[in-house]
């Protein structure tokens, strides 16, 4: 990770109002789109809005040309450009030749990728942005920071500043009368403008058609008052039929800011009579710059169902603290990292595709349906692939693929901790490695892992039987959980094994885009796990699960290895994850709870893989109220402590305020008890709470429950 | 129908009213038109653009209410305009947007320039969604087609919902129960 890119993020986080405005917004962005998707089925509403953009992708050139046709048969003129020169040649040649000075703007991502504004402004043209937080980033001289809302990360007063400069007069900061202002002044130029350029968000192959969507009406002035209008469109804004409007119009401006529809949307399909009735001339570029590419690429054909909503932006844990400059490109946020990658270069993405913590919300709420965390781990991929791995993080997969060698040192830090730890926490590491106890204390490796333990248990005899896939945190870190998980299940008639065998799950490699170690790691863990004939293969942390259950079969596959991949899906018939086996033999009367007891007030974290993978957050709840606690949640309960393996090393700074965010929505409901089913989070939070000292207890539902049973 | 138009569309700042008769929609928009300082006064007149509904003795009717009333919509009487008058084609429940074929660059000169826009409607051209109204106005029927759901607004400044940036700052709806007919 570059050292300027490190520096841009400690500024974005120490940016107060970033923080402000964008914080708040992304609060009550969740609710307001819920609401505003309360009478559709929104699931249903992005099957088909992933269809009819898939199968756009998937003939680009076939609708280029049935666009380009309908279009001039309405007596427009297209024009398709392969590179960002060719649009600005044709913008500029097009200006001289009909002798125009002067440009409005309304918003257009596509002239921000190709830096058009530049390019005029040096022919000599003038050019105005129309949209008004386009305007004041134009007069700021930025870059937009958001998709939607350029300018979030600006304050009132920063604007008053700008807009004093542009009119030579000192204004106040009133938000009403710095939009007065704004609407006088760009009043001016739309009525004097030669030349309206906007961009579009949908184009229509079979009518020619391209529908703009705005809010403040800068659209229908820029498209009505200039003689000129030319459109800058990128090739995946092109659908095939009129009626495939309907589902992105309904999801466009619910995802993008909670509203039914935008102020105003334009539909236009040719040219049509100027003010002074002379026939308007309408220009559309449809822009490639990489996209047939990216349609041409099974892993990224996906990323052509975006529809620019910035949903991705608005829910995301990691864009919410830092904003978008510290992506330093056009495109921001989770669908940006992966346009950056193709639009500028796979290079340009190798520090901001760090930023992608890999909690799922963007793969929630996209329109699209596009799994935006998996392009970004692919992004990942190809960038260790293209540029090697860094040499430390080699090194440390090249020991974690050696199981004896990994294990051994983890026993040898576990002496080596001991002036470090105090009650089972490290709090204070010296030198280099101070930063990583600076948000949290780390948990001390226990004295005697899991595997060494669970030998002592005496377990019953029987026939029905399951493995136990303990993973490092749990066999390391905290065996007392896994100790909990063969008492419950021995409750149940259920006799656990602990294949020895069994190593990491290789999670951290495949997330750093190392997938070859991702892979050495399954093929070892599967031979363990299908030594045994068991029932069940169940583990207390889901990211393992995830691994066991989705991703081991996916890892293998990428690489061609059928022959383990298939093994893997044995495997991933049997894996269960705790909670929801616990449940199961709850439900099955296999499991008795005591009945009646009051255990007091308790929230519930989500870890992102229960949630968003494995579907499971209602199984711990319901095995925890069942016991007596009364679940108070907290606000924001499904959003990522910040942990995330490896990231809050990586990234211990944007870890540690999203574990700051964390603990307040902790202690505002006031309960004594966290529980949590990821021994990740439990870390995280544990260290966290001990490092700000607040008398809250973290707990594993499996240890809580193994006591209520007692 | 109606009275989910008018919640949605209320929700987004228009104001919403209905009349039995043309002649009680007229009159409405005349009294409107004077309360909001349409007059004869430089600066003080207001632009109609013609539509389907309304024939050009329809639209004379109300000048006697309202002085300075323009039919004859240019760029430059309506960025000056107080008011611009149009008729709107449909009028769609679920998002409370109005829709209208602008072809004619007219209806939107005289709907997005001034800062007050009444749109006349008639109630039976009320269509449940985007999909619907597809069915009746598409690509084949229309160039320009425009959809209004409240006033112009922005939110680009902090986050606070700010009315009438670019284009109108009050949106008026006036729905007459008998406008079609005959049309």
């Amino acid at each position: 990770m570059g050292n300027d890119f490190r520096r841009s993020i400690a500024a974005a986080l120490d940016d107060a109002n970033l923080g402000g405005a964008l914080g708040r917004f992304s609060e009550a962005y969740r609710a307001s789109r819920a609401r505003a998707y309360e009478d559709h089925d929104f699931e249903a509403l992005r099957r088909r809005i992933a269809g009819v953009k898939g199968d756009a992708a998937g003939r680009l050139d076939e609708l280029a040309a049935r666009f380009t046709a309908a279009a001039v048969a309405r007596g427009a003129q297209v024009f398709r450009a392969g590179s960002p020169q060719a649009v600005k040649d044709y913008v500029l040649a097009l200006a001289r030749e009909r002798g125009a000075r002067s440009v409005v703007k309304s918003k257009s991502m596509a002239s921000e990728e190709i830096h058009l504004n530049a390019h005029l402004e040096a022919a000599g043209l003038s050019v105005t942005e129309t949209d008004l937080g386009e305007w004041i980033i134009q007069l700021a001289g930025q870059r937009p920071s958001h998709m939607v809302m350029p300018a979030i990360h600006m304050t009132k007063e920063q604007v008053a500043d700008l807009f004093s400069k542009e009119v030579d007069e000192r204004l106040a900061a009133d938000i009403p009368r710095l939009v007065a202002l704004a609407r006088e002044r760009l009043r001016e130029r739309f009525l004097a403008a030669d030349i309206g350029i906007s961009g579009a968000n949908v184009a229509v192959a079979e009518t020619g058609s391209l529908v703009l969507v705005t809010n403040e009406g800068n659209a229908r002035l820029v498209t009505t008052l200039p003689r000129i209008h030319v459109a800058i469109v990128g090739l995946e804004k092109l659908i095939e039929r009129f009626e495939d409007v309907v589902p992105i119009l309904t999801a466009l401006p619910k995802s993008a800011t909670g509203q039914l529809l935008t102020s105003y949307v334009s539909i236009i399909s040719g040219p049509v009579a100027n003010t002074d009735g002379s026939p308007k001339e309408l220009h559309v570029i449809l822009l490639d710059h990489r996209r047939s590419d990216m349609a041409a690429d099974p892993s990224f054909k996906p990323a052509m169902q975006c529809i620019r909503c910035a949903s991705c932006l608005n829910v995301c844990p990691v864009y919410r603290l830092v904003g978008g400059h510290v992506f330093g490109k056009t495109y921001t946020g989770g669908i940006g990292t992966v346009l950056t990658a193709w639009f500028d270069d796979l290079a340009s993405a190798k520090d901001i595709q760090g930023l992608c913590i890999q909690c799922g919300n963007c793969k929630e709420v996209c329109p699209g349906m596009i799994d935006i965390p998996q392009l970004i781990l692919e992004v990942r991929r190809r960038v260790a692939q293209e540029q090697g791995q860094p040499m430390i993080q080699r090194a440390i997969f090249s020991v974690v693929n050696d199981r004896r060698l990994f294990h051994g040192l983890l026993r040898a830090a576990s002496l080596a901790q001991k002036p470090f730890t105090r009650n089972g926490l490290v709090r204070h590491l010296p030198l280099f490695l101070s930063g990583l106890t600076e948000a949290r204390s780390l948990p001390a490796i226990a004295p005697e892992p899991l595997r060494d333990t669970i030998g002592r248990i005496a377990q019953p005899r029987s026939a029905e039987r399951a493995a136990l896939y303990a993973g490092c945190l749990i066999d390391f870190a905290y065996p007392r959980t896994g100790e909990a998980v063969v008492e419950i299940l021995n409750k149940a008639g259920v006799e656990v094994l602990f294949p020895d065998g069994q190593t990491c799950c290789g999670a951290p490699a495949r997330y750093a885009g190392a997938y070859e170690s991702a892979a050495e790691s399954a093929r070892a863990n599967i031979e363990a796990l299908l030594a045994d004939d068991v029932r069940w293969i169940v583990s207390a942390c889901p990211t393992c699960t995830v691994a066991l259950k989705h991703e081991f079969g996916a890892t293998l596959r990428s690489l061609g290895d059928e022959a383990w991949a298939a093994k893997a899906e044995q495997v991933a018939a049997k894996t269960i994850e705790f909670a929801t086996l616990a449940r199961q033999l709850v439900e099955e009367g296999r499991l008795t709870l005591p009945e009646g007891r009051a255990l007091g007030r308790a929230t519930y974290h989500d870890s992102c893989h229960l949630k968003r993978t494995l579907r499971a957050e209602q199984a711990p709840r319901e095995l925890l109220r069942r016991q007596g606690l009364e679940i108070v949640e907290m606000f924001e309960a499904d959003v990522c402590c910040g942990m995330a393996g490896s990231y809050s090393l990586k990234l211990p700074e944007i870890s540690g305020r999203m574990l700051a965010r964390k603990l307040a929505s902790i202690e505002k409901t006031g309960a004594p008890l966290v529980a949590t089913d990821c021994p990740g989070c439990l870390l995280q939070l544990r260290g966290g709470l001990d490092q700000s000292g607040l008398p809250v207890e973290v707990r594993h539902t499996a240890e809580l429950l193994a006591e209520a049973i007692e | 129908m109606y009275e989910t138009f008018r919640a949605r569309a209320e929700a987004v700042s228009a104001e919403v009213h209905r009349f039995p008769g043309k002649a009680e929609a007229l009159q409405f928009v005349a009294d409107l038109l004077r309360r909001d300082g349409v007059s004869a006064a430089p600066g003080g007149h207001a632009v109609w653009a013609g539509g389907p509904f309304l024939s050009a003795a329809d639209r004379s009717a109300v000048a006697p209410g309202a002085p300075a009333l323009r039919f004859d919509v240019t760029r430059e009487l309506a960025a000056t305009a107080r008011a611009g008058v149009t008729e709107a084609d449909f009028a769609i429940v679920n998002t409370g947007t109005l829709a209208h074929a602008a072809d004619a660059v007219e209806g939107r000169l005289a709907s997005t320039l001034p800062p007050l826009h009444v749109a006349l409607v008639p109630t039976s051209r009320l269509v449940p969604d985007l999909g619907a109204l597809f069915a009746r106005l598409s690509p084949a029927q229309t160039r320009y087609l425009a959809l209004v759901t409240g006033p112009s607004r922005t939110a680009d400044i902090e986050r606070v919902l700010t009315i009438g940036v670019h284009g109108p700052k009050r949106l008026v709806i006036v729905f007459a129960d008998d406008l079609a007919e005959g049309s």
